[in-house]
Order: structure tokens, then C-alpha cells, then sequence
């Protein structure tokens, strides 16, 4: 077995992602056999590979390609707060973080 | 029933046999017919299209020259942002976001003149391979109504198909455009990585995810992706690599192209009705003057392991976004973690929440060097069988997918068997090159097979002018 309940409970935990005990198990099971899979890539010996984080040539990639970072007019700001859950402009409200 | 391409109803235009409004109700008319039973369209927006066909039939009346796409009825992803029409990626969690922009595809789009009927169905955030994970129902093959229109852009797909657009855009991750242009028998293309701007488009992972155009011929998929193409200051990954006149290039003549024939991709897996097809569409090419090479892609076994890997693990971070705060769907909570929660339990589907586990999991202390940093590597090899194979031919001959249209519900219990049928299209989209897939014939007279051709990055023009040359010479009556 490569994945057990409680790796993901813990993983759920990291994403912020309430699962309900069927959930847990099901995505278990399948995630389960999904890594037995990928095991799979233990076949290759990549000691001496680069990895490869991105395809772009290095002049065309996004550190090459950047803009001046200038600050423009943004006419949306009403229509962002419209259809916020809980807006209150200009912030959004949340429940409360701090506990006293 | 007429099958409108961007020509004929430029023709039709400028002949005054019909104008852009009345193109407009036609195709708003055969929506209306067609959808409840096809599902492929999730919005329409006639206000906007209305406004655009206006404009269009002034230019007429006056006559200006018209821009390249004039009155032309096109179909938008529900992954692709639209100003003020719902854009919802066929999850519950943006069941009412309106985005306050477009994406820069649309605006391309709509200043070349088309008209935006609407938003179309598709696998929730992209993720799948059949469209069976929209929140929003399944998308039905408009060739056989109990199949899969293939995924995750199964709406954009069905309805070019279906003849309620006459051109669309879907987005491709792992094969998204071209399997469900294979399995609904039309021509669609992803451009290279970086050839058309992602601005707008709703992430699922970055490195890979890509627009592109689905038409009724190869032209019209030249013609959108020609309009879509080129720098956008507002997606540093869109390159200034200059973009051809991709509808000009598609008559240069294909003899003498030198066709290479991965031999690892025609092992145990493939459907022999596909085989059979794609073997008769390789004796075309042939008879148009290519030159099959047999060659070596030795990593291709490792491509659906890869990936999973690397398509999850960046959702996993994309899809940190999604926390009820600033837009979409709040599940009331009295803490913000308990809040974040529950939102996110509450308004992401199974695939998504399957696929944001894996990726945690695979990013997570402990696990990054055997999962993540091993998929990086092994990417690199993928890329590399590309590279190498492009030192001795011009183009790679693959089918698209291995198996045609299946049944409504026949996958959808095991993901694994699943991610196995996107094996021919994600090495493409790993590698960063660009692919289309053309229609290759019919199992049984039915069932479409797509011939899928890749080139190297940024050369778009020759497998479009191979695919081209193709369909003139009737590779879809196979």
C-alpha cells in the first residue's frame, strides 16, 4: 500500500479540503492504485537529468519576458466587490481569524 | 442543414444572401432545437452577440472592409473568461462568478469580428477526458448521442460538431482539444506552448495548459488560431515569436515531408478499428508524397505517470485559490479554516478533489524528490525523444486516442483507466510542441478516429499544411 487514511487525512488537511469518511476511503483506494502506477517511473535512472520545470527556450521564457512594473488604472474594482460572498468595500469580510 | 465555415459566411456576407443578425438568430435558433439534448452550451450571451452582429451589418451597409472574421459564430470554453456571461469551469464552486474581463483569445476574437454566442460545457476545470466531470451534466456526441464527446473540452467540441458554432475555443492540458476533436470527427489544434496568451483562462496547470481553436475544416482552425496568436503583455509566458499567416501556409505543398512513425505508440491498448484507420491514413500520406520513417520515442510508456504528476501537483497550487473570500461559493463557517473547509468540500467535484489530494500528496515533505522532482526529470526524457525525433523527421504520426467514443457512463468508476486514454496526446503537451488532430475515417461508418500530427515547437504551419493536404484529399471518408 502507498497511500494510507491517514496520509489523507493529512493531505486534506494541508489543502484545506473537508472530505466526508467515503471520500477519505474511495480517493484512498484510487489514489492508491494511481501511485502504484507512477511507481512505475523507478525504472529510469535520472541521477544525471535536469529537471524540467517549464518548455520555453531561455529567451522566451517568463524571467526573459517580464514587463516594467508599472502601476496602471483598474476599472473593475465595482464589479469585484458586486460578487464577492461577503463584500465590504474596499475589503472582504471574513469570519474571525483571531481567537481571543 | 447548412455546414457554415469562416469562407462561406464571409461569402454569404459580402453576397448579401444573409446578414450577420440573421446568421446570428440561425445559429441562437439551432441552439435552442439542438441543446437540450446535447448539453453543450452551459450560457449564451445574445446581447453581446446581437451587439456584434450590428456592428458587423453597419460595416456592410457602408461598405468597409470587413475584418477577417466578420459575423462569424463562435463558441467559447467555460474555462476562458467572457466579460459580464457567467464563466463557471463546470464546477458548482463558480456556479454564478461573472468575470469583470475577457480573456485576450476573445478579444482577439471578437476584434477580428466573430460573433460570441456563448460558453460550453466541459469537465470541471478541465479535468478529465470524457466531460462526464462537468457539475453541469454530461455533454452527448452529436454523432452517437449514448458516447462521450470526449474531454475536457467535450462542449466546444460537440458543438462545432453539431453544427451550433461554426468555430470554437477549448483549452488543452493533457489532450483536451484534440481527443474530443478525434472522437466528434473535426479538425482542433493546440498551437505550441506559448503561442497563444493564457490570460483569462482559469488555471489548472500552468505549464501546460493551452487554447485552441476547433473548426469544421483545417482552414478554419488556421484562420482562429492565426487571430489568437502572438505576445500579450499580460501573459509573460506568450512569446514574441512571430505568427504566420497560418491560412496562407496551409497550401504549400507537403511532398517530400519526411513522417515519423513512433513505433512505441502502436503497441497493446489501441482499438484495432483505430489501428486499421490510422494505418490507412498513414498509406494517404504516402500517396501525397511523404516519407514514413520509422522512429524511436522510448519514454512514451512514461508520459500518464508523468503527467499525473506534474498536471496535479500544479493544480494543487491553482486550485488554492478557490476559498470563498473574493469570489464563488461561501459554505458559512464561524472560523476562516473551518470556512475554507467546508467551501471547498462543498463546491469542487470528485475528479477535482481526487486531483488536488494527488497533488498535495505529491508536493508534500517527504514525497517532492520521489514524486515531483522525479515527473520534472523524466519530462525532461519525454522532451528529449521530441527533440531527438525532429532531428531526422518533419512531423510525428500518431492517432489521437487510442479507443473512439464510448458509452455514457462506461469509464467513470476507475480514473486510472481513464488517465490511460489520454497516452497519445500528453506527450505533446509535456513536450510544449504543438499538435491538431484531423478526421481519419469512421469505425463501422460511425464513430470518428483522429489522426493526430505533432511538428516542433512554433512550426504550427507545417502540420497544418500536412493536415491540410489530408482532408482535401478526403482522409475524414477513410
Amino acid at each position: 500500500m502507498k497511500i494510507s487514511r491517514e496520509d489523507v487525512v493529512r493531505v486534506a488537511e494541508l489543502a484545506y479540503l473537508e472530505l466526508s469518511e467515503t471520500e477519505l476511503e474511495t480517493y484512498r483506494a484510487q489514489i492508491d492504485e494511481i501511485l502504484e502506477y507512477i511507481g512505475k517511473l523507478n525504472e529510469l535512472d535520472t541521477a544525471n537529468v535536469e529537471p524540467m520545470a517549464q518548455v520555453l527556450s531561455p529567451d522566451q521564457a517568463a524571467d526573459a519576458t517580464l514587463r516594467e512594473d508599472t502601476v496602471l488604472p483598474c476599472g473593475s474594482a465595482a464589479e469585484i466587490f458586486y460578487q464577492a460572498p461577503d463584500p465590504e468595500p474596499p475589503f472582504f469580510r471574513v469570519p474571525k481569524v483571531i481567537e481571543r | 442543414m447548412t455546414t457554415w465555415t469562416i469562407d462561406s459566411v464571409k461569402s454569404a456576407l459580402a453576397a448579401k444572401k444573409v446578414s450577420a443578425r440573421e446568421l446570428t438568430a440561425e445559429f441562437y435558433e439551432r441552439i435552442r432545437s439542438r441543446n437540450p439534448e446535447l448539453n453543450a452550451y452551459l450560457a449564451l450571451s445574445p446581447e453581446r452577440a446581437y451587439l456584434q452582429a450590428d456592428k458587423m451589418d453597419a460595416l456592410i451597409a457602408a461598405g468597409e472592409p470587413l475584418p477577417p472574421l466578420a459575423g462569424v459564430p463562435v463558441a467559447i470554453k467555460d474555462v476562458i473568461s467572457t466579460r459580464g456571461t457567467v464563466t463557471t469551469c463546470g464546477s458548482k464552486i463558480l456556479q454564478n462568478y461573472t468575470p469583470p474581463y475577457d480573456a485576450t483569445a476573445v478579444t482577439r476574437l471578437e476584434q477580428a469580428g466573430a460573433i460570441i454566442l456563448g460558453k460550453t460545457n466541459c469537465d470541471e476545470f478541465a479535468m478529465g477526458s470524457s466531460n462526464e466531470n462537468s457539475a453541469y451534466g454530461a455533454v452527448k456526441n452529436p454523432v452517437a448521442t449514448d458516447r462521450v464527446p470526449g474531454g475536457s473540452s467535450g462542449g466546444s467540441a460537440a458543438a462545432v460538431s453539431a453544427g451550433l458554432a461554426v468555430a470554437s475555443l477549448g483549452t488543452d492540458t493533457g489532450g483536451s482539444i484534440r481527443q474530443p476533436g478525434a472522437l466528434c470527427g473535426i479538425p482542433a489544434m493546440m498551437g505550441s506552448y506559448g503561442r497563444v496568451s493564457r490570460y483569462g483562462l482559469v488555471a489548472f496547470a500552468s505549464s501546460l495548459d493551452r487554447i485552441g481553436p476547433f473548426g469544421n475544416c483545417v482552414k478554419d482552425v488556421a484562420a482562429i488560431l492565426e487571430t489568437i496568436a502572438g505576445r500579450d503583455v499580460n501573459d509573460s509566458t506568450s512569446t514574441t515569436t512571430p505568427v504566420p499567416v497560418y491560412t496562407d501556409e496551409i497550401a504549400r505543398p507537403v511532398k517530400g515531408m519526411r513522417i515519423g512513425i513512433p513505433r512505441d505508440y502502436f503497441r497493446e491498448g489501441m482499438d484495432s478499428g483505430v489501428r486499421d484507420k490510422v494505418e490507412k491514413g498513414i498509406e494517404l500520406l504516402k500517396k501525397l508524397g511523404c516519407a514514413p520513417v520509422d522512429i524511436r520515442m522510448p519514454h512514451t510508456e512514461y508520459a500518464i505517470a508523468t503527467y499525473y504528476i506534474i498536471a496535479t501537483a500544479e493544480a494543487s497550487s491553482n486550485l488554492a485559490r478557490y476559498d470563498g473570500v473574493r469570489y464563488g461559493l461561501r459554505v458559512d463557517e464561524p472560523t476562516l479554516l473551518g470556512m475554507y473547509r467546508k467551501t471547498r468540500g462543498a463546491g469542487f467535484g470528485a475528479e477535482v478533489k481526487r486531483r488536488i489530494v494527488l497533488g498535495t500528496y505529491v508536493l508534500s515533505a517527504g514525497y517532492y524528490d520521489a514524486y515531483y522532482l522525479k515527473g520534472q526529470k523524466v519530462r525532461a526524457l519525454i522532451a528529449r525523444d521530441f527533440r531527438d525525433a525532429f532531428a531526422e523527421v518533419d512531423v510525428i504520426v500518431t492517432p489521437t486516442s487510442p479507443i473512439p467514443a464510448f458509452k455514457l457512463g462506461e469509464k467513470t468508476d476507475d480514473p486510472l483507466q481513464m488517465y490511460l486514454a489520454d497516452i497519445y496526446t500528453v506527450t505533446g503537451s509535456l513536450s510544449g510542441v504543438p499538435g491538431i488532430s484531423v478526421p481519419c475515417g469512421k469505425i463501422c461508418g460511425t464513430l470518428p478516429v483522429g489522426l493526430q500530427l505533432f511538428a516542433p515547437a512554433f512550426a504550427e504551419s507545417r502540420i497544418l499544411q500536412l493536415a491540410h493536404a489530408f482532408e482535401q484529399a478526403g482522409g475524414a471518408s477513410l
